[in-house]
């Protein structure tokens, strides 16, 4: 990442008033440019690498898993590893992996695509990230210190008891859990905020890119679905450290009461997970397309009626346990009309391509792939909610076939869109078309052979989460062609890589629009300046940035109109602008959790107190350290006074700038040091 | 080139359709599908499956014709493509939203209707009533009428509409013998019903099934048996299984395996009826009468015993210092050989 804004003024003043007691760092290179920095694109960018590493993780648990199952009666791995393995490719490739690459692409783009210079909460922003990578290796480390969680990923009461789970697996799972579980919270409150206040002149609710709205509304069901979750693991944490009963049956307690609060998290998280998806491949089908979204209302409404009805199919997870027949029949047609919105987001896509000059870049390969594979797992879904065939179909591999196909078929594809659709946004440069296309391929083939045949493996009867199978149950042949097919991912996987590293190599500028952009993250260089937009954009249109480069004729045609005058202002660098300073603190508090989760799964009370002591120390000196540096230059015009500071100088910037017209914007490229943000 | 192509195109249909016919087996083969019911109820669930997945195909080769249609036929041909600029038509919103829900409240009727349907339980004095008891990891089943308990192997009669009581004593299983009914849960503290039905030509026979909810370290070892009787031949199963065990006399063969077996703690944690009364493991009464043990893994024979006598969890993966499944006794090969004499009389 190249930066603006290396300090142009000498850092030290004669006049300099005396140090307060909490500083600012002022760097904002190298190591501890990247560890204090709470710019919301190098968080974007942690977001993006962390959970890369983690899905290599996932993926290797994947793999050894496959190995396992390539021949029955295998001996590659141990029952109990086997289960350890399955746990935690569920738990990494949901909260590790899915979950904070969407966290990325919130990070990264929300804001350059609403016209804002940073999140409402930019050290909240960062304590996100640390909490995340610190619950992410809490749980991982596991492995090292006795076992990782093994009662999978929904941890079923009362296996999940100290009775049934006696070592200190399920407890990594459950502190580890709690952390992310806080990470994602305030990243919720964060981005609903940013969303909802920091928008462009000009951009109502209904004039934001729908990768923005489904930010939104995924938010949102984070939001309301962690609470939940959260409350279950402390139940669960009493039931195992402190004798309480929640889901002990023996002593009143009900197994069953963890199953409709895990699902009631459970089955949102599902769309948290794919809603996201769905607004990047919503942002990538016109682009590609040369055509607008077709019913850009529809497939906003769309994507919140799936945020509301998420929350009333929780029960079809659990047609097996025997709730009785009306619960089982409300839940069975709840399931069937969540179909239905799903179902016209798919026709929206396909009417944005009918049509339309489909160009077949790379970006554009997966987010087909997307439409295509993500409705294999939405028909398969559909199947499920015919309850009485569902005891069929549950926990056998036909289930493994379905989510597979709706969150690698459908997250995993859509991230793929994403992520060389962004790419030169990023990092300057395209990532390879050729490499990108063997990548593509690979993939779609891999994923298929991988997952089509759990379809079939699961209508003859092979159960979920079994690390062995016998060999006169048919399995034999499937399973090896699965296995086949995960190496083929594989192969995949590493073609992605080596594109990264052959690209990074071979980097030729992007330039500030190479795709023929719609939406306002194209109009600013790439990759993106600090300050992101050297003038706070004003919105006219949905897809603004369209419509400044393309009007229609009297058929609705697309006309090129005349290059607008906004190319000039891209040479422009700003080093005025004033951004939010970088701060240890928001670490220091990650780390204080780090501290109580450890002391609590050793059942070391004392150690938590000390934890909780740099939490709040942290958290003390995140509120009481100085908005910035008192000599440090930011651009900061700090002398004024006048101008109104965010008491806690989280703010980023405000949306509306009255001072910044238009006129007064285009003198800046001089270089003078005028106030033209009011944070 | 054609014919490389042509070449290669006739290699790709054969690699095709070996994939494809490889993993079609029939009959026998696919012991454990759902796609190939035997007994009523699992065929009518069998229909359910066709007519949804019927509708799937359709919306499948829709979507995915649509998919491969625009991106060939609308490809970019020029860089100066200028695609007219269509933002959305509500009648045809009006259309794929409205279409759908109408398909899909149809839908949910004939699964309410269904779901009713085979929710009902059997109800008189004679139906047959049988307790389906899940632990880790195997299945225990009570015929409280004839007082009979037993082990891995469910005994029914066939044509008889049988109301299946099951729970667990630990942790969540799931019972589920696939070609006669769909699966239901067992759990602790609950009682769940499940209808099951073989028909007249499924006597005879025996369908295979296993525990489908994730219950800890050997889940995959929980395997279970529905054997189908005739009428007579069930009342002969439940007139044998009702007895108690005729222990060998002092001297004769297994005589020694049976007082090892008391010696040995192996009675703590199973009852042998009118000898022990353990409480933790099945009941060994009529061991003799089953083909297979330790959770129907294993074929009930002398070299399974063996191996499985020698180490118990070294052959099925349990975690004994944690009260879960059987310890290693430490058994000499003696031992080994006067216990398998003594199992060898439960018959």
């Amino acid at each position: 990442m190249t930066s603006v804004l290396e300090p142009s003024a000498p850092l030290e003043l004669p006049a300099a008033p005396p140090d307060p007691v909490l500083r600012r760092p002022r760097t904002t290179q190298g190591f501890w440019g990247w560890i204090t920095t709470v710019d919301h694109k190098r968080i974007g960018i942690m977001y993006g690498v962390t959970a890369f590493v983690f899905f290599l993780f996932g993926g290797f648990e994947a793999l050894l898993m496959r190995l396992q199952l390539a021949q029955p009666n295998g001996t590659l791995l141990s029952a109990d590893f086997y289960n350890q393995l399955f746990t935690m490719h569920g738990t990494t490739m949901v909260f590790l992996v899915v979950m904070p690459i969407s966290a990325a692409f919130f990070n990264y783009f929300a804001p350059i695509m609403i016209g804002a210079r940073d999140v409402a909460f930019p050290r909240l922003n960062a304590f996100s990230y640390w909490t995340f990578l610190f619950g992410a290796i809490l749980i991982n480390s596991s492995f090292l210190l006795g076992g990782a969680p093994n009662g999978g990923w929904f941890g079923y009461a009362p296996n999940t008891s100290i009775t049934f789970s006696p070592g200190h697996n399920i407890d990594f799972w459950i502190f580890g859990l709690q952390m992310l579980g806080i990470a994602s919270t305030v990243g919720a409150v964060n981005f609903i905020v940013t969303i909802l206040n920091l928008r462009a002149p000009g951009m109502g609710l209904f004039k934001m890119p729908v990768f923005v709205w489904m930010t939104l509304v995924a938010s949102f069901l984070l939001l309301f679905a962690m609470p939940i979750i959260t409350v279950a693991l402390f139940l669960l944490m009493f039931d195992r450290q402190f004798g309480a009963n929640f889901f002990n049956p023996a002593a009143g307690g009900d197994p069953v009461l963890w199953q409709h609060l895990f699902w009631l998290f459970g089955h949102p998280e599902v769309y948290i997970l794919i809603l996201p998806a769905m607004g990047i491949v919503s942002e990538v089908l016109p682009v590609f397309a040369r055509k607008p979204l077709f019913g850009y209302p529809v497939v906003v409404f769309s994507g919140i009626a799936i945020g509301f009805m998420g929350w009333g199919v929780w029960v079809h997870h659990m047609f097996a346990v025997g709730l009785g027949p009306v619960a089982v029949s409300a839940f069975s047609i709840s399931t069937m009309f969540i179909a239905v919105p799903t179902g016209v987001k798919i026709f929206n896509w396909l009417a944005t391509c009918w049509r339309g000059s489909i160009k077949l870049s790379v970006p554009m390969l997966f987010a087909l792939g997307f439409v295509a594979m993500f409705t294999i797992g939405g028909l398969s879904g559909v199947t499920h909610s015919v309850s009485p065939h569902d005891r069929q179909q549950t926990d056998t591999y036909y289930v493994v076939a379905h989510f597979h196909y709706v969150l690698f078929g459908g997250a995993l594809f859509g991230i793929m869109a994403g992520i060389y659709y962004w790419w030169p946004k990023v990092f300057g440069h395209l990532l390879s078309e050729r490499i990108g296309k063997v990548h593509f391929w690979l993939w779609f083939a891999g994923f298929n052979i991988t997952f089509a045949p759990f379809h079939i493996l699961g209508l003859e009867g092979m159960p979920r989460r079994i690390y062995t199978y016998d060999d006169d149950l048919g399995f034999d042949y499937w399973n090896m062609v699965s296995t086949v097919g995960s190496f083929v991912i594989a192969a995949a996987v590493l073609v992605f890589l080596y594109n990264v590293w052959h690209s990074r190599r071979h980097a030729v500028p992007a330039g500030p629009d190479p795709w023929d952009g719609r939406t306002l993250e194209w109009t600013i260089p790439s990759p993106t300046p600090a300050y992101n937009f050297a003038e706070v954009p004003e919105v006219h249109e949905i897809d603004d940035f369209w419509h400044r480069k393309y009007g229609e004729d009297d058929q609705g045609r697309m006309v090129k109109l005349t290059p607008p005058d906004t190319e000039g202002s891209l040479d422009v660098h700003r080093d005025d602008v004033h951004l939010p300073s970088p701060s240890y603190f928001p670490m220091v508090a990650s780390f204080g959790l780090l501290i109580i989760a450890y002391s609590m799964i050793y059942r070391n009370y004392a150690v938590a107190v000390l934890g909780a002591l740099v939490m709040l120390g942290g958290i003390y000196a995140w509120g009481l350290e100085p908005s910035s540096e008192p000599h440090d230059d930011h651009g900061h015009d700090d002398g004024g006074g006048a101008t109104s500071h965010d008491p806690d100088d989280d703010g980023g910037h405000k949306g509306v700038e009255p001072a910044d017209a238009p006129d007064a914007a285009l003198g800046v490229n001089s270089g003078t040091a005028e106030q033209v943000t009011t944070t | 080139m054609s014919t490389l192509l042509a070449r290669r195109r006739g290699l790709v249909a054969v690699v095709s359709l070996a994939l494809l016919t490889g993993g079609c087996a029939n009959g026998d083969d696919r012991p454990q599908s759902m796609l190939a019911p035997e007994g009523p109820i699992a065929r009518q669930l069998d229909v359910l499956w066709d007519f949804t997945f019927a509708i799937a195909a359709v919306f499948f080769f829709l979507v995915l014709g649509l998919v491969l249609w625009v991106a060939i036929r609308y490809r970019r041909r020029s860089d100066d493509d200028n695609p007219k600029q269509i933002h959305g038509n509500m009648a045809m919103e009006i259309g794929w939203t409205a279409a759908p829900a109408l398909l899909l409240a149809g839908l949910g009727v004939f699964t309410v209707i269904n779901l009713v349907d085979l929710d009902r339980i059997p109800k008189g004095p004679d139906v047959l009533t049988v307790e389906v008891i899940g632990h880790q990891w195997w299945w225990e089943y009570q015929y409280p009428k004839a007082g009979i308990v037993t082990a891995n192997e469910l005994h029914i009669p066939a044509e008889k509409k049988i109301d299946l009581r099951v729970t667990a004593t630990d942790v969540i299983h799931s019972f589920w013998p696939p070609k006669l009914a769909a699966k239901i849960d067992a759990v602790p503290g609950r009682i769940n019903h499940m209808v099951i039905e073989a028909d007249a030509d499924d006597v005879g026979k025996t369908f295979v099934g296993q525990c489908m909810e994730y219950c800890g370290l050997s889940h995959a070892n929980m395997r279970l048996k529905v054997v189908v009787h005739d009428d007579a031949s069930f009342a002969d199963w439940q007139r044998n299984q009702a007895r108690k065990a005729v222990l060998p006399a002092p001297g004769a063969p297994g005589a020694t395996g049976a007082e090892l077996f008391r010696a040995k703690g192996c009675g703590g944690c199973h009852t042998v009826k009118g000898y022990t009364a353990g409480q933790v493991g099945p009941d060994l009464t009529h061991f003799m009468d089953r083909k297979v043990f330790a959770g129907a893994i294993f074929p009930n024979e002398l070299d399974a015993l063996r191996t499985w006598l020698r180490d118990p969890p070294k052959a099925k993966p349990m975690n004994p210092d944690k009260g879960l499944g059987m310890p290693n006794l430490g058994l000499t090969e003696a031992e080994i050989n006067d216990l398998i004499a003594f199992l060898h009389t439960l018959k």
